[in-house]
């Protein structure tokens, strides 16, 4: 498949393409956002108790602890 | 006696602005269409629905290393899947692997360019991808051999016509994922160099893409300073749904279905550069112009964190495969991880 430059379209080439794109798009078909928001959610929700970042972590099991000093015996 | 304008050619000129016209009105009235019905969809704004859950406690986050090596901007990086390598790249042309827990660099590359803008870790570990400025992607295989010269096994997969602003593996090492200043997205095979898809329908510069993370995943989203931000079928190389906004550029992506919140505060002017979500999806952290990082609560909509810690614009943020610590490149020549 070419590799079309922008540069190269005419006015007419891009509102065709423009056009084209924008009739495919009022074809799908949406949910309600109430129904992707719950869906949201729950996917975050459920991903929650893994996410150390939100949860926490012990200092010591952090691989980016702080870098000890050292003892020398 | 002045001659009347050659017939055939005035006819064109008329017909050429009427056929424009009436794209136009057609355009405009699809765009109304589409308007009408998400307006209809768009009964609940995403904190609402989570009103019940419990907000999330104070933050404690700070940086852990600061990686220091870069002699200019650092423009972008990406970690590596054993979640300890981190792949930067810099204005001063240079490419550079480090070990972001010892803070060791492991191997660097000076491209023939400057402004790499660029990088990605491939899933293997063993190759990073870069480019910029020489509207190039190109391969390096990282070799175990340090005294190596990784220039000499670069490999030029991609091709564009201007510059190129991102780049991302697929699930392999053996397909990447290129966005670009000439305005379109390519998918490559790394091996050969071909061209497998592109994707055209952005009408100016696209600046960012990202995978959808399924391990079956076929669509990425990709923003560009048409203002649009577009989710697109890898297999057809069709644009499956196209989002407007009203600010600037979209300077990053980060693939979430739709727009059901906004992230904003008034008191802040700056924009962002690089976005990321937590592993959950629960945290959203952002990389400001203003030099430091807001973490914002995705579900409540609200700002649970600022970090500060760089001394110039934050440009790329990425949080590591496993979530437990995000990195932050920076103007200031920088990296900075952060947990």
């Amino acid at each position: 498949m070419p590799v079309i430059n922008i540069d190269d379209l005419t006015d007419k080439d891009k509102a065709v393409m423009e056009v084209n794109q924008l009739k495919l798009e009022v074809k799908l078909e949406r949910w309600l956002t109430s129904k992707c928001c719950e869906e949201m959610k729950d996917y975050i929700q459920a991903g929650e108790e893994d996410d150390i970042l939100v949860k926490g972590i012990p200092e010591d099991k952090n691989p980016f602890k702080e870098k000890g000093g050292c003892v020398i015996c | 006696m002045r001659s009347p304008p050659i017939p055939e050619m005035a006819t064109q000129e008329v017909q050429l602005s009427e056929t424009l016209a009436h794209l136009k009105t057609e355009s405009d009235t699809l765009k109304g269409k589409l308007e009408e019905e998400r307006a209809k969809l768009h009964d609940v704004e995403l904190h609402q629905v989570a009103e019940k859950v419990e907000g999330l406690g104070q933050f404690v986050m700070k940086t852990r290393r600061t990686l220091k090596g870069h002699g200019n901007k650092v423009l972008c990086m990406d970690w590596c899947k054993d979640k300890r390598r981190i792949v930067s790249s810099s204005q001063d042309g240079k490419v550079i692997v480090w070990d972001a827990f010892t803070t060791n660099k492991e191997h660097a590359v000076t491209m023939p360019c400057t402004w790499v803008m660029a990088c990605a870790y491939a899933p293997s570990g063993c190759a990073v991808a870069c480019g910029g400025l020489d509207n190039k992607c190109s391969v390096y295989p990282l070799s175990l051999d340090k005294n190596e010269n990784l220039a000499a096994k670069k490999k030029s997969v991609a091709m564009h016509t201007n510059y190129l602003s991102a780049c991302s593996f697929t699930n392999s090492d053996m397909q990447i994922l290129t966005s670009s200043g000439d305005g379109t997205c390519a998918l490559w095979d790394v091996e050969s160099g071909q061209l497998l898809q592109s994707f055209h329908g952005h009408a100016a510069d696209v600046l960012c893409l990202d995978l959808a993370p399924s391990e079956t995943g076929n669509t990425f989203v990709s923003g560009g300073c048409d203002k649009k931000a577009n989710v697109w079928d890898m297999r057809s190389g069709q644009c499956i749904q196209s989002f407007e906004t009203h600010e600037s550029d979209i300077n990053n992506s980060s693939e979430a279905d739709r727009e059901v919140a906004i992230y904003s505060k008034e008191s802040i002017i700056f924009g962002v550069s690089s976005v990321d979500f937590s592993l959950s999806g629960r945290l959203l952290f952002g990389g400001y112009n203003d030099y430091t990082i807001n973490v914002w609560d995705v579900l409540k909509g609200t700002r649970v964190s600022i970090l500060f810690g760089h001394e110039n614009r934050v440009s790329t943020l990425r949080v590591s495969p496993d979530g437990t610590a995000f990195c932050t490149g920076s103007w200031d020549h920088t990296l900075r991880t952060w947990a």
